[in-house]
């Protein structure tokens, strides 16, 4: 089995992408946990204009039903107007793409943005919806019955994991 | 009929009698040999036969209430529950206090030849407590005494005169001691848990206050007063004195009173809503020990079927009062095994106690005594459910719950009118 | 039936009944679900998508417009469907029990019942008759607990004050058929204030008042000494015609928090008041608009803290 790559190098390599395509109308979006940390990153390496937002999907699961609330959920706070901006949504796994999903419904109660383009640190099989990234750090495979993690250390270093999927 | 009870348990109350024997009965007494052979045998091995059960408080419904309960029901209740006696309050619709009344109730319950019944009469007229009720006209048509049931007089000369009155003809008055006023809008103890639970709550003092009003009356007027359902520490003590001074006070206590507390209130059980209400922990533990050591001579049943379109409410709403004549001869086993007094005590507060305070000849087994006898099986469990229950009344605390005691047979001036 | 009947097997929240049984860990749970609701408040669309399809009913069987619109508020912005049900002129008046109601209302397909009552103990008696997927929400019963009401206090507490290891709480007021204090009582003592206080003529004190874990003061100037939160209660004009109390003038200069008073607290306490208000009575204007008071904040605070129990109740398997 292939070692997992250097987490803070695919934030570096997304950063030299994404330096390419950014201009006067970009503002970026993190998704809470892990896309938050990588949005961090990223908005410092690229010195946008607008401050870093930050959304939780918690209030726009489609699993309500079955699971309940989430835990913990943080605040949202995207603190520039929507309108208008050519937006970059970074997350740390594009998976099932229902995050995605959530994500956008919430990011349109905002108010409409001009574009919006997928960022993702790592990206795996299992689409469940036609969601793509535009960006990914790298494609993984990842073995049946685990899950791809991203993690941060005490020492705020960023390191993708493998774990059993619950 | 000639009846041999043979090899059971002979528990006599009276005598402190507790060993295997063989109970004869003919012409409805008790006799100590039968002349010729038994009409029937009863195979009594293995269970205890013990005086039938006296309870001086059980509501049978009739007049008025009768989509609560029937006489036959509440009669069949009786009777499976091994009660032989009771006494019935005036609380009727409408109240007991008209001889007519009193007379078709005792001619009804001896047609349905079950249970003995005793009317308690009203003490005045619709239990209003401002006239006084024709007490010789009620007693003439069966009362053995004279009651408010639940309802005060606010009134005290109304009492006082009311207790003058009785105490001329010597007829005996029943009175729940509670201040109108303290208790007014209160439907459970004011403590703790009416605190937590928002509840409206009755002071121990309700019962107090008015106690010491009636013992000072009972003081000045001669009158033969038996408290009912005494319900706070507060008030036993001061029965125990005014027993000591030598008043002449009798006193019930509820058999749900000497189990439960308000603690079991729970949230909100209105199974658990009484009149008096349970009280603390505290009192409920000054109430067992003021019936072991006499202060309170016997337990009651104080039966009130309750339908569930009255029970199901929110608990300040629901009507108090719980179902009672199966319930009294299991509770009072379990509570006498708690206070470790002997069968013989135990059935005593159940039995020959209230025989007293009726002032009737039962609550013993003796050549001569009534043939009124109840033979059950201590260990047996008797689970309380709405199936179970004979009464139309199935609203209790119970519910749900094994309690140990089960009636096998119930003998009613000589006759066997109950068996399982 | 002595399991607490708010909590599923899993310990999780299926109705909301009291403040009083709920675990610490999940109090502050509501707390911080309220707060990341507080922030779609702020937003242009100020609504998410959590209860769409889902039908909230509301149970008033005491007349209430401010708590019942917060109510219909909190559950628009999760996108439920509301239906205002005025018991007064319903089925109910013409003898219905409350067990017939609510099982009328079942079948019309109610998923969340938010029931006010005048008898204490009325929505334990629903919980106990609904089906699984339905949730009771208590918005008051009689005297005995308004469990919102209780959450969005801890909550504006918790906003201006952070930590409640070390506060001095002050209720003020009557106490005896407040079921705001109550509620309030419970999650103070829950989440570990060292000194709640309940101030009070004798006949508005409950008799289990100690059992709660307060601190009984029948003075002002005993109560408020040094109190960090001083919490206002509404004196209702039947009181003065209970025998309870002699007349709110009297009221008013023993027990009203006025700005002399209120210099006994903390300089930097705050004043709350669940509301609807006596100006004159329990509080005097000046305190009640004054840089202290936080009662505005107070009925903020309350539609996410509502829209937090309601989406706490009605989620998960």
């Amino acid at each position: 089995m292939a070692a997992l790559p250097d987490a803070e190098a695919l934030c570096a390599q997304l950063a030299a992408e994404l330096r390419q395509r950014i201009g006067p109308a970009s503002a970026m979006v993190g998704i809470h946990t892990g896309g938050a940390w990588v949005a961090e990153r990223l908005h410092a390496a690229l010195g946008l204009k607008e401050p870093l937002g930050l959304l939780d999907i918690a209030f726009y699961r489609d699993d309500y039903d079955r699971k309940g609330l989430a835990r913990d959920p943080k605040r949202s706070k995207i603190p520039f107007d929507v309108a208008g901006k050519d937006l970059l949504l970074v997350d740390d796994v594009l998976y099932t793409g229902r995050t995605v999903r959530a994500a956008l419904n919430e990011m349109f109660d905002y108010g409409r943005p001009a574009s919006i383009a997928l960022v993702v640190l790592a990206e795996r099989d299992g689409r469940q919806l036609p969601i793509c990234a535009q960006h990914a750090g790298a494609r993984i495979d990842v073995p049946a019955g685990q899950r791809l993690r991203l993690k941060r250390g005490s020492d705020g270093r960023l390191s993708l994991e493998l774990e059993r999927a619950a | 009929m000639k009846l041999l009870v043979k090899g059971g348990r002979v528990v006599d109350p009276a005598t402190g009698r507790d060993d295997v024997g063989d109970v004869a009965v003919a012409d409805g007494r008790i006799v100590a040999a039968l002349s010729g052979k038994p009409d029937r045998v009863i195979d009594a091995r293995g269970l205890v036969l013990a005086p039938g059960l006296i309870d001086l408080a059980a509501r049978l419904r009739e007049p008025g209430y009768e989509y609560k309960a029937t006489l036959e029901s509440e009669m069949d209740a009786a009777v499976a529950g091994g009660v032989t006696s009771l006494a019935c309050p005036p609380d009727t619709d409408p109240p007991l206090d008209e001889p007519g009344l009193v007379d078709m109730l005792r001619r009804r319950a001896q047609a349905l030849a079950r249970a003995r019944v005793y009317p308690v009469g009203a003490l005045t007229v619709k239990l209003e407590g401002r006239q006084l009720t024709e007490m010789a006209e009620l007693a003439e048509a069966g009362c053995v005494a004279f009651s408010q049931a639940d309802a005060q007089i606010a009134d005290t000369q109304v009492l006082w005169r009311a207790l003058q009155y009785a105490a001329t003809f010597g007829f005996p008055v029943w009175l729940r001691a509670e201040d109108l006023w303290l208790a007014k809008g209160g439907v459970a103890h004011d403590g703790e848990v009416a605190t937590r639970l928002g509840l409206a709550g009755i002071p121990a003092f309700a019962e107090t206050v008015a106690l010491a009003t009636l013992l000072e009356l009972v003081r000045a007027t001669g009158a033969r007063v038996h408290v009912c359902r005494i319900s706070s520490a507060a008030g036993v003590a001061m029965l125990r004195r005014a027993r000591h001074d030598g008043l002449p006070v009798t006193c019930d206590v509820g058999v749900h009173h000497v189990h439960l507390s308000d603690m079991d209130l729970g949230y909100f059980d209105a199974q658990c809503r009484f009149e008096p209400p349970l009280r603390s922990s505290r009192d409920r533990d000054a109430l067992g020990a003021g019936l072991v050591d006499g202060t309170i001579d016997c337990i009651v049943s104080d039966h009130t079927p309750v339908d569930d379109d009255r029970k199901h409410l929110p608990f300040a709403e629901a009507e108090p009062g719980a179902t009672g004549l199966e319930l009294l001869l299991p509770l009072a086993l379990k509570w006498g095994v708690q206070a470790k007094l002997n069968l013989a005590q135990t059935l005593a507060r159940v039995t020959l106690a209230p025989a007293r305070i009726l002032g009737v000849d039962a609550g013993r087994i003796a050549p001569g005594a009534p043939a009124d006898l109840v033979l059950f099986d201590p260990q047996a469990p008797f689970r309380v459910s709405a199936q179970s229950l004979r009464s139309q009344g199935k609203n209790s605390p119970f519910l749900g719950l094994e309690l140990a005691g089960r009636v096998r047979a119930t003998i009613v001036a000589g006759n066997v009118v109950h068996e399982a | 039936m002595q399991r607490n009947p708010q909590l599923n097997a899993k310990g999780e929240l299926q109705h909301l009944l009291s403040v009083e049984g709920l675990p610490r860990e999940l109090i502050v749970q509501i707390l911080d679900t309220a707060e990341s609701f507080a922030g779609v408040t702020e937003r242009d669309i100020k609504k998410v998508p959590l209860l769409r399809g889902k039908s909230v009913f509301n149970l008033f069987f005491e007349g209430s417009t401010r708590t019942r619109t917060t109510f219909e508020i909190a559950a628009k912005r999760l996108s439920a469907d509301v239906i205002n049900l005025n018991v007064a002129a319903s089925s109910t008046a013409k003898g219905e029990s409350l067990l017939d109601t609510v099982a009328n209302l079942s079948a019309m397909q109610a998923d969340i019942f938010v029931v006010r009552h005048g008898s204490s103990g009325a929505p334990y008696l629903i919980a106990r008759h609904v089906k699984p997927h339905e949730h009771v929400i208590n918005a008051g019963d009689g005297r005995h607990a308004h469990p919102t009401q209780g959450l969005l206090d801890l909550y504006t507490i918790r906003h201006y004050k952070r930590d409640f290891s070390r506060l001095t709480v002050a209720i003020v007021g009557d106490v005896l058929h407040s079921r705001v204090a109550r509620s309030l009582i419970h999650g103070l003592t829950t989440l570990g204030a060292p000194e709640v206080r309940v101030i009070g003529p004798q006949t508005l004190i409950p008799a289990g008042a100690a059992a709660l874990g307060v601190r009984v003061c029948h003075s002002m100037k005993e109560g408020l000494k040094d109190a960090d939160v001083v919490v206002m209660l509404r004196l209702q004009n039947e009181r003065m015609s209970g025998a309870l109390l002699p007349s709110a003038q009297e009221f008013n200069k023993h027990y009203g928090l006025t700005a002399d008073k209120l210099a006994l607290a903390r300089p930097d306490a705050i004043v709350m008041h669940p509301g609807p208000m006596n100006r004159g009575v329990e509080i005097d204007s000046g305190v009640a608009d004054g840089p202290h008071s936080v009662i505005l904040p107070q009925v903020t605070f309350g539609i996410a803290v509502r829209m937090a129990v309601m989406s706490m109740v009605a989620g998960g398997g």
